[in-house]
């Protein structure tokens, strides 16, 4: 019986220890933090396409990433233009890529030959309308970065 | 029909006193509905209804790839995502004879261990909720943070990290890996007799716990309850020690092993499973050796017409693969055999006769992940 | 006593002149009858919702949180915002349901609670009513309580509320036993049941510290026997919410929900205002024996904040328990009480009994 009273007692001294140390609380304080809030790099937000300072991307169109995905995230859209040989060439024109239906295992951007997938960091994805968690990744005309070759 | 059946189950024709636990119920931590016969407050039998979150993952697989496959592993038993990645992901490297880099052996190892002891510190913290001990439950995730915290810096996510791909690994891990884990473990060391001074020792969980819900270890073999909870029973069944992957040749650890075979048995497991996996984890991280973090693939996996298994330790028992291909680039048929299926369905034997209070406490110390059961 | 500056019987004597001069007599006493009952409600409330908040509080920093913390300053606001949200849900009406003794339950668990109040001396000179069987009043209504808890379990027509609802009966009926016996530990003591002539007989020492040894079991016993019977943890099998949802209340919602709620706090503030009144001293300020200087520095801390900080330190400690416990089974529970305290108990009011006897107490 003493045995039992004094494993109370050392349960107890463990909850009042907590109770006078109120630096231990781990909570983080979420909305209000939101400025000094740093997210991993490798942090799984969404698929973004990264478009540089001259609005280009380096998306070719090839649909693999469409391939690749488990869920049919992603829609590609092409569209066939002339190049400055005059030879018909395969450009991307819309890349859809709906969250909503994302499972965020990270084979399209593994797979993708051009590397012109990579993770956004953006996490608040809530809003009151489906239809607005499909989004266009190619920015509103955005090129394909032409590398030198 | 229906009034059949409500005739059935609900007036029940000789006056039986049934009540459904679930499939909304605080403590079945999931959507398990327990049709449960009482006389008074006494369990006479009880009736697992399984199904309310099958997805079909194995029929999914059939239209996968294999790299495809590993996303929907992740979402059996999301607690142990790391090892049920690791079982598809060794059945390829089976099939297609690929010599994984020692590297990625050894990275493997320590993400199942720290998987684990993250589960098991979740199931702590649940175990104690169950019980009473409101307090267990953010102790323990407070513990399990630090765990999670790492996991996002290396994968990117917290829970369903799919960073396994047949042959290696998605991404080197982040070069704080080491420092971070190596942090963790000092950190847990310390907390770990809290646990103990906390829940174990305290004589009102001790009365909740010994002697409640005996599972001999016939009871344990013949309904193939593996794991901790079939660990308790004294069923050796560890498939680290009894079929080493990964590092686990590499690296000194005891298969804990408990002959009591009660609630409070397969607690005692868990708890020294933990100390283990710490120990394991001192063992592996300071020795990671350099290397590739995966070995050449290609990019479309055909797996050689036939059959393949493999099996792995997960955090609550043995999750075997048995793949059959055709050659294709899915297979033909993938089973998966999960811990979690064989582990309820012992309940109404170990149950039977004891109060409700203790049911709650069996089901906690079998530690169901209930997607797991369903698929 | 040396001062009075703090005598609340000036203040209500006062009242009293000052209502006589301006009505009958009859009027008066209807008057502060209806003043008593305002002024009653207005504290049940306030206590009870800041129980509320002071149990979520307390129970965050023990698990590292930081609890309410939006609505007001530190979240002092949260349970009012919680009860303007009850206030305006919708009553769900329970099919096959006994309307009548559905509707009537939380009102006879509220009523329970509210009796109770009446008898307690909050100050010195602060009572409503002084009954000379004090002790004895407040147990029995507080144990009406369980009637409609009864009813509440009876009437939802849902199972876990049944079950609930009978662990409660049985709970409440064996813990009323040690309960009443350790407070007669007092009253054998002070050789007086009326309330207010137990605070007086402390007046050179607590009765915790008076009654040597026997007093401390008969207070422990106490503390164990009330927090099983406001169904509190670790004896919060009544609710017991990973096995039974929430039992005996599964199927109120709204306002109705709140009563329970809000009766469930006051009854653990009545038990530990009882506690405090009986083996602490009440209102009476903490005197060593002969020490004249420190006696009389004690007595300028007025009567109303030594009851509500001994009471207060006692509902610390109940929320202590529950936050570090788990919850004990049904048979063990009746075995604690039947095996454990009761014997206990009954052997300690003998003891008393022959300490009294010989006049071997202060």
């Amino acid at each position: 019986m003493f045995r039992g009273i004094s494993s109370l007692w050392a349960g107890m001294r463990i909850t009042g220890k907590y109770f006078f140390s109120p630096r231990a609380i781990v909570t983080q304080q979420y909305p209000e933090n939101r400025a000094t809030l740093k997210m991993e790099e490798r942090f799984k937000g969404e698929v973004t396409m990264p478009h540089d300072e001259n609005n280009q991307h380096a998306c070719t169109g090839c649909g693999i990433c469409e391939m690749n995905c488990p869920n049919g995230s992603i829609e590609i859209l092409t569209d066939r233009i002339p190049n400055a040989e005059g030879k018909m060439e395969r450009v991307i024109d819309k890349h859809i890529y709906h969250l909503s239906m994302c499972t965020f295992c990270e084979l399209c951007i593994k797979t993708c030959p051009s590397n012109a997938l990579a993770w956004g960091q953006k996490f608040e994805h809530a809003v009151f309308d489906r239809s607005k968690l499909t989004k266009v990744l190619n920015q509103p005309g955005s090129k394909i970065r032409k590398e030198a070759k | 029909m229906s009034e059949e059946i409500i005739k059935d189950v609900i007036v029940g024709e000789n006056e039986d006193y049934i009540i459904n636990m679930g499939p909304q119920h605080p403590s079945t931590h999931g959507v398990l509905r327990l049709e449960v016969c009482l006389k008074g407050e006494t369990v006479k039998y009880l009736i697992p209804h399984i199904g309310y979150i099958h997805r079909g993952i194995e029929k999914m697989c059939e239209a996968n790839t294999y790299q495809q496959i590993i996303h929907l592993t992740d979402r059996m038993d999301y607690l142990s995502a790391h090892m049920n990645n690791e079982a598809v992901c060794m059945v390829v490297e089976d099939a297609m004879q690929v010599e994984v880099p020692e590297r990625v052996k050894y990275i493997r190892t320590i993400l199942n261990e720290l998987n684990r002891l993250a589960s098991h510190q979740l199931w702590w913290c649940a175990f104690g909720m169950d019980l009473g001990a409101l307090t267990t439950f953010f102790y323990g995730l407070r513990d399990r943070e630090m765990i999670l915290d790492i996991f996002e810096e290396s994968f990117g996510s917290r829970l369903l990290h799919s960073f396994n791909t047949p042959g290696g690994l998605m991404h080197d891990v982040h070069p704080n890996f080491q420092n971070r884990i190596k942090e963790f473990i000092s950190y847990f060391r310390k907390k770990l007799p809290e646990y103990d001074q906390l829940l174990t020792g305290n004589v009102i969980f001790q009365e909740r716990a010994k002697g409640v819900g005996f599972m001999s270890k016939e009871t344990a073999i013949g309904y193939g309850v593996t794991g901790p909870s079939g660990r308790g029973s004294g069923f050796s069944c560890d498939i680290r020690k009894i079929a080493p992957y990964g590092a686990y040749d590499k690296v000194q650890f005891n298969e804990i092993l408990e002959t009591g075979g009660d609630v409070f048995a397969r607690y005692q497991v868990r708890m020294a499973e933990m100390r283990e996996s710490l120990s394991i984890l001192e063992q592996l991280v300071d020795n990671i050796p350099e290397g590739d973090f995966t070995a050449k693939m290609k990019p479309i996996i055909k797996l050689p017409a036939g059959e393949y298994f493999r099996r792995v330790e997960t955090a609550r028992g043995e999750l075997a693969v048995y793949v059959v291909s055709d050659g294709n680039k899915s297979p033909y048929r993938m089973k998966f055999r999960t811990p979690n299926f064989s582990n309820l369905f012992v309940m109404n034997e170990i149950a039977a006769g004891c109060k409700i209070a203790d049911l709650i406490a069996i089901s906690g110390s079998l530690d169901l992940v209930i997607p797991d059961i369903d698929r | 006593m040396s001062s009075n500056i703090f005598d609340f019987a000036t203040l209500t004597g006062s009242v009293h002149s000052w209502l006589s001069g301006m009505m009958s007599s009859g009027w008066v006493i209807f008057t502060e009858m209806v003043l008593v009952g305002l002024v009653f409600l207005l504290m049940y409330a306030l206590i009870g919702l800041f129980l509320v908040y002071l149990e979520r509080k307390v129970c965050a920093i023990i698990q590292n949180r930081v609890g309410p913390n939006r609505v007001g300053k530190w979240g002092l606001l949260q349970t009012i915002a919680d009860l303007i949200k009850l206030l305006l849900k919708e009553l769900i009406p329970i099919r096959k349901s006994d309307p009548l003794l559905f509707n009537l339950a939380p009102f006879i668990v509220i009523i329970a609670s509210f009796l109770a109040m009446a008898a307690l001396p909050y100050a010195k000179g602060l009572q409503a009513i002084d009954f000379n069987i004090g002790v004895f009043y407040v147990m029995a209504v507080s144990s009406l309580g369980v009637v409609g808890i009864l009813l509440a379990g009876w009437s939802s027509n849902s199972k876990y509320s049944l079950i609930g609802a009978m662990r409660s009966g049985a709970q409440i009926v064996s813990y009323e036993l040690s309960v009443g016996l350790s407070l007669l530990a007092i009253v054998v003591f002070s050789g007086s049941m009326q309330l207010s002539t137990i605070v007086e007989s402390q007046a050179n020492g607590w009765w915790i510290f008076k009654g040597h040894i026997p007093a401390i079991i008969s207070f422990i016993v106490f503390l164990i026997a009330s927090t099983a019977e406001i169904n509190r943890g670790p004896f919060d099998l009544a609710e017991a919410e990973s096995e039974l949802t929430a039992g005996f209340h599964t199927e109120y919602s709204g306002i109705k929900f709140a009563f329970f709620f809000l009766a469930e706090y006051m009854n653990m503030f009545i038990v530990s205002a009882l506690g405090a009144t009986v083996f602490l001293g009440g209102w009476m300020p903490f005197h060593i024996g002969e020490w004249e200087g420190f006696n009389q520095i004690m007595d300028y801390i007025p009567s109303v904040v030594w009851f509500f900080g001994k009471t207060f330190f006692l509902i610390l400690i109940i929320m202590w328990f529950k936050w570090t416990f788990p919850r004990l089974r049904i048979d063990q529970l009746l075995t604690l009480e039947w095996k454990y305290l009761l014997p206990i108990s009954l052997f300690n009011i003998v003891l008393i009994a022959f300490l009294v006897l010989m006049g071997w107490h202060f």
